[in-house]
């Protein structure tokens, strides 16, 4: 099982890129060890800025630092990120356009027994709503690597969400398709497509195995970009299969299936069934004890997959 | 022209610009006018042609409200022509009711109230990370400072020692349900920006002098940022708008049009 965190990942690529690029800074809310910063800070002081417990300022800060040339990113925990200081999101950052990347950390429910107040359950909800805003949850830490990179390149405001905790590795070392603002076929098929985004792809793609393993075809697709979604693979999947499931770490209002549905509604009806979060707190639990409870790993995925193939297919 | 014969003449386009579209924030517009003239015409490094250069001296509008004042003066200093204010409140225009970047000259957009600063000492630290010499500007209201996000952006910028950062409070002592103090009691902003660690100038803020030698006084101060707590009168310009909460947004009719313009002029004119 693989020991390193999507958050270190992300702090290695900065250290390496601050060293070439004087413009980036990195901001933290008093969340620099959550954040797993501390090399990046001992080693760039000048290119950091602590705010304190202050989201609403942490984003207004990092827009200001933009709107004059930085390339600044913002780390905080997911939950207090995309919705505490969603209006600043909204303005200084979407709507004024500035070049600030947004980090939520221990997004969805890394933090899995400490209350609703530190789960980010409906980030995606309230960021990809926001207009001039992409939104992105990386699977794991190969993935999480090259998104970084990518993003390091361009000027556009976007935010990513990773979780706290080290997650099973999706791809390997020196194999990792990735194409910014599409998302990644993890296995073909013709039945069922399963499109996941974040850390649940592990299970998606775990499921996608044993249902092969069962005799039933699943696409699998890892929509690490939930916005700009990749609507063109979406529709291919409507078309070319008769059941499409969505998996995600959120609630089922606003997030990655409420997406995917609308797409599918608008282009090619097919059925569409989420598996995400409950519109309630969340059993207090580790993250893989809670989405094996709401049957979002792997056997819950082809237990639901089970269960719906009657109708659909044979 | 006389500085303070210009914020007159700026009045009168306002209430030309308001009156055409029947929208618009004339009270506000006219209490922090004296501010944006001094910075403008006076104080601030920022023309049409370093606009875009790195170097410039930034301003905001926290105040979003009162884009008609920062409108006509961006045009009279040829940011754009003043012909496109014509647009103004008609359909797809980009001169719309609040800040937009889109605008040649503005570079941040407000409106949403308790940004402006937080934006302010972002750029304020850029500047100190590059070595740069701008200074950043942001005009509050006084009825703005009861969101909690400026007294964040207030912790940070004197944490951080910022003294290119000058702040205004255009304390007018209105807002849009009544007094500031019937409303949420604000008093004293002296001691509360001091308490925050910043220097304080409290200056009667339709006095164009008074402005002026607080902004100049503000650039000899080192290590901390400075907030100038402007008293000024909402509808400033026209008595029969002057404090008077009505004259938030309301828009003037056809004789209320004529005795604006003709009271501004009267009052221009005593500085030829």
């Amino acid at each position: 099982m693989n020991k390193i965190a999507n958050k270190a990942v992300v702090n290695n690529v900065l250290v390496e890129v601050a060293g070439k690029d004087k413009n980036l800074v990195v901001l933290c809310s008093d969340s620099r060890s959550s954040a797993s910063l501390e090399p990046y800070v001992k080693n760039f002081p000048a290119q950091f800025v602590e705010v304190g417990i202050a989201e609403q300022n942490l984003v207004s800060i990092a827009a200001g630092l933009a709107a004059c040339g930085k390339k600044p990113f913002v780390f905080s925990p997911a939950s207090f990120l995309s919705t505490r200081a969603v209006d600043q999101i909204k303005v200084d950052v979407g709507y004024s356009h500035t070049n600030v990347k947004l980090v939520g950390i221990a997004g969805g429910i890394s933090y899995g027994d400490l209350g609703l107040t530190h789960q980010a359950v409906s980030d995606i909800a309230a960021l990809a709503s926001t207009p001039g805003l992409r939104v992105y949850l990386p699977c794991d830490r190969f993935q999480t690597e090259k998104l970084i990179r990518a993003l390091i390149q361009d000027d556009e405001p976007a935010y990513i969400r990773i979780g706290r905790n080290p997650v099973a590795d999706v791809y390997e070392e020196g194999n990792v398709p990735f194409a910014l603002d599409k998302s990644t076929l993890l296995q073909d098929g013709t039945d069922v497509t399963i499109i996941a985004c974040g850390e649940v792809v592990q299970y998606a793609k775990t499921a996608g195995e044993l249902l092969t393993a069962q005799g039933i075809s699943a696409r699998v697709i890892d929509m690490y970009c939930v916005k700009p979604i990749d609507e063109p693979a979406i529709i291919k999947a409507a078309q070319e299969t008769k059941l499409i499931l969505t998996v995600e770490e959120h609630v089922k209002i606003g997030g990655l299936g409420s997406m995917v549905a609308q797409v599918v509604a608008e282009n090619s009806p097919t059925k569409v069934v989420s598996l995400s979060l409950p519109d309630a707190p969340v059993i207090p639990a580790t993250p893989a004890q809670i989405f094996k409870y709401y049957g979002m790993d792997a056997d819950g995925i082809v237990k639901k997959i089970s269960a719906l193939k009657s109708d659909l297919f044979s | 022209m006389n500085l303070k014969k210009k914020a007159f003449e700026l009045r009168k386009d306002v209430v030309e610009m308001i009156y055409r579209a029947k929208s618009g924030h004339i009270g506000g517009d006219f209490s922090l006018m004296e501010i944006l003239v001094d910075l403008y015409y006076k104080q601030m490094n920022l023309t049409p042609e370093n606009f875009k250069d790195a170097d410039h001296d930034r301003f905001i509008l926290s105040k979003g409200h009162a884009i008609e004042a920062l409108y006509v003066v961006l045009a009279d200093r040829g940011f754009f022509p003043k012909e496109d204010l014509d647009t103004f409140g008609t359909f797809g225009s980009k001169y719309i009711g609040h800040p937009t970047n889109k605008v040649n000259g503005i570079e941040m957009n407000t409106g949403s109230l308790g940004h402006g600063l937080g934006v302010g000492v972002g750029m304020a630290l850029a500047g100190k990370m590059d070595g740069k010499n701008y200074r950043v500007y942001v005009v509050m209201g006084d009825g703005e400072v009861a969101e909690g996000s400026v007294w964040e952006a207030a912790m940070a910028g004197s944490h951080y020692k910022l003294d290119n950062l000058t702040a205004f409070v255009d304390r007018n002592h209105l807002q849009i349900s009544g007094t500031t103090e019937q409303v949420m009691n604000l008093k004293s902003q002296e001691n509360r920006w001091a308490a925050f660690g910043w220097n304080v100038i409290s200056i009667p803020g339709n006095d164009l002098d008074a402005v002026d030698n607080a902004v100049a006084l503000a650039k000899k101060i080192k290590d901390k940022p400075t907030v100038i707590i402007a008293h000024t009168v909402k509808g400033f310009g026209v008595s029969f708008m002057e404090d008077k909460l009505v004259w938030h947004h309301r828009v003037p009719n056809d004789d209320e049009y004529q005795a604006a313009l003709q009271e501004l002029d009267r009052r221009g004119a005593r500085y030829e």
